[in-house]
Formats: structure tokens, sequence, C-alpha cells
């Protein structure tokens, strides 16, 4: 019988002849995600039915699974094991894949304390635009043979080839965790932020939105403990809640912005950037790296994303009118370039996700 | 271009102290820090400023000259190896901390800023730079970079990809790069990953932008002693089973501990078969609890002795011997071949093993100190090149455990880079369409291959010569047939 990846390298191969562009997809709760230009004329190449944890040996720190594996599944295996996904994934949904989190490279409120899914992904097995089945990294933590294209990979969307197998590290669950609140304005807020990162406490998510400042700490007991001491605040009851659907979008601020005639831009920016005067409602995360606004549909995205690289950064556009709008920050013309050799040597035939990153390619 | 023609090139902007041509100037940089390999370049330039250096890829592009680029050489693959017809590019005199932000917890640096230096100068603010090679005395970030550099604290605090923001690189059709942001994230591929370990053959960087953390407020430091180096491999994995990932976990065999304890007096145990060091670091509190965790599963591992560092000084002497393996092992053998597999932690019993039967085949002593809590392990080849054939032998005996380790899972370098040394066991880790995606990907920055060719990715007909020796094992099958 045809094993799957048999199946995906023979689609390629059609696709490749006809010249017909597929659009990878794992559960599809990332669908919003990019340009939807990449939505015409595609056929679909579905992985979410290849699945499976490949190997886990808990005292490696290591889990390799394949990509259509639904990231709850996986998350579950960790917990039972008293470990985790470090970068703490958003899911969107709960059909969420293994290789959707990675090939988007989003990572959620725990990432400016602990890193971000490209700092976890230690190899990857994957199907190229020219059906060729490839392996980099490993299974190991440190491995510097051959360039980095597993961490290429990460965040790609798609655009260099159809991830098969990936490996992660992963990290053990903290022995306690709790989340503070305070009453702050928005300056008060970013200040608070800026010392829980000088400093070395335990800090792992913060949260500012409405005049609350969310600081979740977590630790081992006592380290929770003085920290708390440290900082004061209101201890919150349903923090897992909380923190879940600001992952996760579910959160009313974002669900304002998935709605209709408004805009969810992303903007990631240097941490220290003070107050951004935008028009709209702001969250912010990441101890001020990342700020959310929901705007309305007309605000000039011309004007956002200026405000964004002035703060050495970046805008994306989570949720709005992205037939008009790019979704992805435009790159440098130098950048533009070596992104469209990269492609060229990955997908030759164009035909993996094209557009879905950038409309050039 | 000859090389008074080019010298006239460079002549038009850089100065005549800047440009090193005769034998005794360009005999310094014949080599990094394996020595093993040697090449004269046809010239040494040394500029100051981003400028400077655009305009010598400038040069060389137009005339199609190799360019190495090169730190503080101390690379111990050979990554900085000289090209007989090329330039070497030396990065040192961009030494310069250009800005350190303590409030966004960064430093803006110059490639030619030694390791050590940045966090030097950010102690001021109560702040440090995490990856600390063993070299950081002299070691240059840039060259980390080039490596993807670890060091004793990697399993906690990652390695230079997890521990750099930004990037400016020329590309050698004189683009220049902003790679990364000094936000925690930026659009499109991640080039960022792919600079860091690409040991100097797409691009020349010319600033970084590294991640300052704050100082640990207690940092303690637990040694024990095995009597079996099993039973220290099991402790490790106890230790990370029980939820705990300390700053560091290092370990080392008996004939490191005996060549480091003659050599530093750090006050290890001569009887003991393993020593491991391990560290907690964080609040007085949590540091305090962990390492009572720590010396209960070390304890129920089967430890003979544990002693906790009672002060900095004996904490500094307890790491001491770890940190001097390697001067040590050149104390003890006259020439000493350092390798750099790694494997899952699982297999090290099994793997410590074979390299000492491997040891005996070769009649060559084999000291093995290892990042235990990443599965990195430095074996150091004992040897005398002053002995005919005992280089070649350390070589082999060398190569075999990077096979060894490729076998168990591992990959054959976990810090030191490919460079020239481990080209031939590169054929071994990846396939032909791999490694021909490697070379995709250089193609991509640096289509005419100027930049450090010949390193890190084997080309496909060494590979296929390397195949059949290997197979073959030195007897090989129909000798009158030719190859190649």
């Amino acid at each position: 019988m045809q094993t799957l990846p048999d199946h995906f390298i023979d689609t390629i191969n059609a696709a490749i002849e006809n010249k017909q562009p597929l659009r990878i997809r794992g559960g599809g709760s990332k669908d919003f995600y990019g340009n939807p230009q990449a939505l015409q004329h595609s056929s679909i190449l579905d992985t979410s039915t290849w699945q499976g944890v490949v190997d886990y040996e808990p005292s490696e720190l290591v889990i390799t699974a394949r990509s259509g594996t639904p990231l709850a599944e996986l998350e579950k295996l960790l917990h039972d094991h008293s470990q985790m996904l470090a970068f703490e994934p958003p899911h969107f949904s709960t059909a969420a894949t293994l290789g959707g989190c990675v090939a988007a490279g989003l990572s959620g409120p725990r990432r400016a304390y602990t890193g971000a899914v490209r700092d976890y992904v230690l190899g990857t097995k994957l199907l190229d635009g020219q059906g060729s089945i490839l392996s980099f990294g490993g299974r190991v933590m440190k491995n510097v043979a051959g360039y980095d294209v597993s961490r290429l990979m990460t965040g790609a969307m798609g655009t260099l080839g159809v991830l098969l197998e990936i490996s992660l590290k992963v990290l053990p669950k903290p022995a306690v965790e709790r989340t503070l609140r305070f009453q702050a304005s928005t300056p008060e807020a970013l200040a608070i932020m800026r010392r829980c990162t000088a400093e070395p406490l335990p800090i792992s998510a913060t949260c500012f939105h409405n005049d609350q400042l969310y600081v979740r700490l977590s630790g081992a007991e006592s380290a929770v403990q003085t920290a708390h001491a440290r900082l004061g605040g209101d201890e919150i009851k349903d923090k897992d809640d909380f923190w879940e659907s600001i992952r996760d979008h579910t959160h009313p601020f974002f669900q304002e912005g998935k709605s209709a005639e408004k805009s969810l831009w992303r903007l990631s920016i240097k941490p220290t950037t003070p107050p951004l005067s935008l028009p709209g409602k702001q969250l912010i995360e990441w101890g001020g790296a990342l700020r959310w606004f929901v705007t309305d549909e007309d605000t000039d995205a011309a004007v956002i994303r200026k405000h964004a690289a002035d703060a050495g950064g970046h805008a994306t556009l989570f949720h709005g009118n992205k037939t008009a709008i790019p979704v992805f920050h435009p790159l440098s013309p130098a950048l533009l370039k070596i992104h469209r050799r990269l492609k060229q040597q990955f997908d030759p035939a164009g035909i993996l996700n094209p557009q879905r990153l950038y409309t050039e390619f | 271009m000859n090389t008074n023609q080019l010298i006239e090139a460079f002549r038009k902007f850089l100065p005549a102290e800047a440009i090193l041509h005769e034998a005794e100037d360009l005999r310094p940089y014949e080599c990094d820090a394996l020595s093993a390999y040697r090449q004269l370049p046809m010239i040494v330039v040394l500029p100051r400023t981003e400028a400077e250096i655009a305009a010598i890829l400038q040069t060389c592009q137009a005339e199609r000259i190799p360019v190495v680029a090169r730190g503080s050489g101390t690379g111990l693959s050979g990554g900085a190896l000289p090209h007989a017809e090329g330039v070497l590019l030396s990065l040192a005199r961009l030494n310069h901390i250009l800005e350190i932000d303590p409030a966004a917890g960064t430093a803006r640096v110059q490639p030619g800023v030694r390791n050590l230096a940045i966090s030097e100068a950010a102690a001021y603010y109560g702040m440090y730079y995490a990856p600390d090679p063993s070299s950081q005395i002299a070691c240059s970030i840039g060259g980390n970079v080039a490596e993807n550099s670890g060091g004793v604290h990697c399993l906690k605090y990652g390695l230079t990809v997890h521990n750099i923001l930004r990037l400016r690189v020329l590309t050698i059709e004189g683009d220049l790069l902003e790679i990364g942001a000094d936000a925690l994230d930026s659009p499109g591929f991640d080039l960022l990953a792919l600079m860091t370990g690409s040991e100097g053959m797409l691009g020349i960087v010319t600033e970084i932008t590294v991640r300052l953390l704050p100082k640990p407020e207690t940092v303690k430091l637990v040694m024990a002693v095995f009597d079996d180096v099993r039973k220290a491999g099991e402790a490790v994995a106890s230790v990370i089973q029980a939820g705990i990932i300390p700053a560091g976990m290092e370990m080392m065999d008996k004939i490191t501990i005996h060549a480091v304890e003659d050599f530093v007096h750090a006050g290890y145990d001569l009887e003991g078969a393993a020593i491991l060091l391990c560290e907690s670091d964080g609040m007085a509190e949590e540091v305090a609890d962990e390492i009572e965790r720590i010396r209960t599963i070390l304890q129920a591992s089967g430890a003979t002795r544990i002693s906790l560092a009672q002060d900095e000084a004996e904490r500094q002497r307890f790491w001491a011997g770890r940190k001097a393996a390697f001067p040590a092992a050149g104390r003890v053998s006259p020439d000493y071949y350092c390798m750099d597999g790694t494997i899952p932690r699982k297999h090290l019993a099994h793997v410590l093993e074979q390299i000492e039967q491997l040891s005996a085949e070769y009649g060559l002593r084999c000291m093995n100190v290892f990042h235990a809590g990443d599965g990195n392990l430095h074996p150091l080849i004992l040897y005398d090149a002053n002995q005919p054939g005992e280089l070649q032998k350390a070589e082999a005996f060398g190569a075999r455990i990077l096979e060894i380790c490729i076998e168990a899972g591992g990959s054959l370098t976990g810090e030191h880079g490919v460079g020239i040394e481990k080209l031939n066991q590169m054929c071994l880790q990846f396939n032909d369409a791999e490694r021909n995606r490697f070379h995709a990907i250089k193609a991509a920055f640096d289509p005419q291959s100027l930049l450090n060719p010949g390193k890190a990715i084997p080309e496909l007909h060494r590979c296929a010569e390397f195949g059949a020796m290997h197979i073959h094992r030195g007897a090989e099958k129909f000798p009158e047939i030719p190859r190649f």
C-alpha cells in the first residue's frame, strides 16, 4: 500500500506537471493567516492525517512527531510527563497541528521569557518542491553540521517545503504558576514590564489591556513566592483561562479585532518603545515587545507600518481586508532578492503555498 | 590579478599597514586553532570599518578572488584556514562595543569584539551575555555567530542562535542585509538562524546585536564523584527527569580528572571514575531548593561523594578543572586532537565504551569531557605528532568517534563546526540531495562561491570518493578500476 508521504510526492509531481499551486493544510486553524491570493486556484495538500509521535523520551527533553499530529494531543502527552512546549503556541482552534504551528512560526505569551518556536526546533524531515524527502538537524540539543534548514522552515509558511516530521526541545513544566494583576496606565505598565525583564525574576508572561496589567510567575514555589512579595499585585483565580484567551485570541479584545469592519494589527517592536500613538484599542504583551491594535478597517496601513518600522520592528495584518493590504511587512529589496532565490532553490516550480507569505513568490 | 595588482587595488581605500603580504607577516594567519591544517593566504587585510569591508568584497568579487573571514582564530575545525589564492579578511580590528541598552537588554557590537568583553562591559549594568565557550577570553563574537558557539551554560541559556537579535551582513554581491530586528521576531524567512553557524560561507557579518540577561542573584555548584561512568550518565538523566534544568552540567572521565588535577589542583577525587559538576542559578530561595533536590538525586544515583562549593572561590576552583581540560591535555601529551560529537544522552555509556575500545585499538589515550546536559562530547585524543603516523592514527580514531556519534542518532559537530576537518563525515550525516540543498543555499547568497569556498559542505565527488573508502575500509576491491 502506498504510504502517505509517497502520496504527497505524487501530489507534488502532478502539481509540477500541471503547474497547479498547492495549499499545504493541516487542521486549517490558521487558514486566515497569510495572503488570500494564495487561496485562488490552489488545491489542498492535506497533512492532517499524517499523525503520530515518532519518538519521545522525557529525560532527553526531545519529542519527535509527524506534522499532522494535533497540537492538543502533543501537549497532553507532554503534560502527562510534566513537560511542555515552552513557546506556548497559539492553537486558534482544536484542529491545530504541529506542522502548522511550526510553519506559521507563531509563539504565545511565554515567548518573551522562554523563547520562540524557532528556538525549540531541533530537526525537521521535509518534502521540498521537487518531491525530495530531506532531513536536517536532528534529535540532539546541539548540532552545527550544515546550515540550519530546520529553523529556516520555521515561519516560512510552507513556501519552502512540506513539513513531515519535527523534533522539538521540550522543557519541564514549572512547579507553580501564579498570575498577578495591577491597576496601571500604559506608561506605568510598560515601566513595570521592563522592570520585570531587568531583574532575574521568574516571569513567564505579561499582558496589559484596559488599565490592567497581568504578570504571570512560573517556577519553584519559593521563587514564585519571593517574586510575588517583591512585585506586589493581586493574585487572580482563573489564570489558565485568561492566558488561554490571550494565546488563542478568544479574549473579547481579539474577538473585536476579528469582527467586520475592524482590523487586528500585530506590531512586533523594540520592547522599550514608548506608548504608540495609533488609533484604536490596544493590548500589549511580551514585556512591551508585542503590541496588538484593533483599528477601523480603513485605517491607513502605511501609517501603522511606519510606526512599527520606526520602533525597530514590523507590523502584520492579522485580521482585516487582506486583499487590499499585504499581510506581512514588506522586505527590503536586498532581503527580497535572497528570499526569491531561496524559494527558487527549494521550490523551482513555485507550487508550494505561492504568494501566501509575499505576493512576489 | 596577481598579488601586486591586488595590493594596489586595496591601497586605494586601505592604509598600507592594513594589508599584509610578506610571508613572515602572513605566517600568523596560516591556521586557526586546528593547527594540523596550514595554508598561507595570498594577502591578509585588516579593515577597520564596514565601508572598507564592502570595498574589499567588491574588489574580490570583481576579480573572482576567494575571501576567508577570520575573527580571533580560535576555531577548532579549520573554518578560518586561508585559501592559497585568496584574501584572508581579518575582522579583529572591528572591535568596538557600539552601544549597550540596559533597558532593552541588548548590546550592539562589532564582530571582532571578544565574547568575554561583552559581559565585562555589561557587568556595570548587572547584566551579561550568556553563551560562554571555553575560549571566551579570546574568541570573537563574529566567530561565535559563524560557529553557533555554545558553552557550559547552554542547556539552560541556549546557543548563540538563541542569544542574538540582529545582524548586519554584507554579501559578496555588495548588498547590505539587515537581518533580524530590535523586536523579538522579523518578517520573512528566519535568515538569522540560517546565518548563525554558517561558517563564513554566506556573508560577512559586520555588526551584531546580542541579548543581555540580568545576572542571577545566586549561583551554587555541586560536585559529585561516581565509581562508574554509567551511573554518572544515569544521574544526569535522573536530574532532568525530575524537572530540573541545571545552569550547567558537565562530566569528566578518570583520565581527564587525573590530567586536570595535576594541573590546576581543583580538589578532584582521583579515585573517581567520573566527576559530575552541576550548577544551579537564580533567586537565593529557589537555588537553595534546587541544590537540595539535586543532591538527593545524585545520592540516589550512587554518587560516592558529593561536595557543595562552600564559597565563590571554591566554586571557581571546581570549574577551573573543567575549563582547563584542554590545556591539561596539552600538558600530558605533546599533541591532542579535540572532537565535538553530540549524542542522545541515553547512549552515553555505550558510546564511551566504544571510544575506550577504539583507544585500545589505535593505541592512543583519549580524555573525555562532556557537556552532559546537552549530549555534547569532547573526546581529546592524545598523540605525538613527532611520532611518524600518529597524527594519521589520531585522525582516523577521531573520524571513527564521529561515525559512532552519527550512528547513535547524534551529530558530528555540536559547536565547533565542520570547517575543513569534518567534510568527510558530512557525507555520512547527509545524503546527496541534502548536501545539494546546502550548496543551493550557499548559491542564493554567494552564486560564485567566493566566500570560504571548500569548507563546511563537501562537494559531491568528495563524498563519492569517501563513500568508496568508507565502505571498504582500506580493503578496496578492484583497485585497478580508475575512480574519479
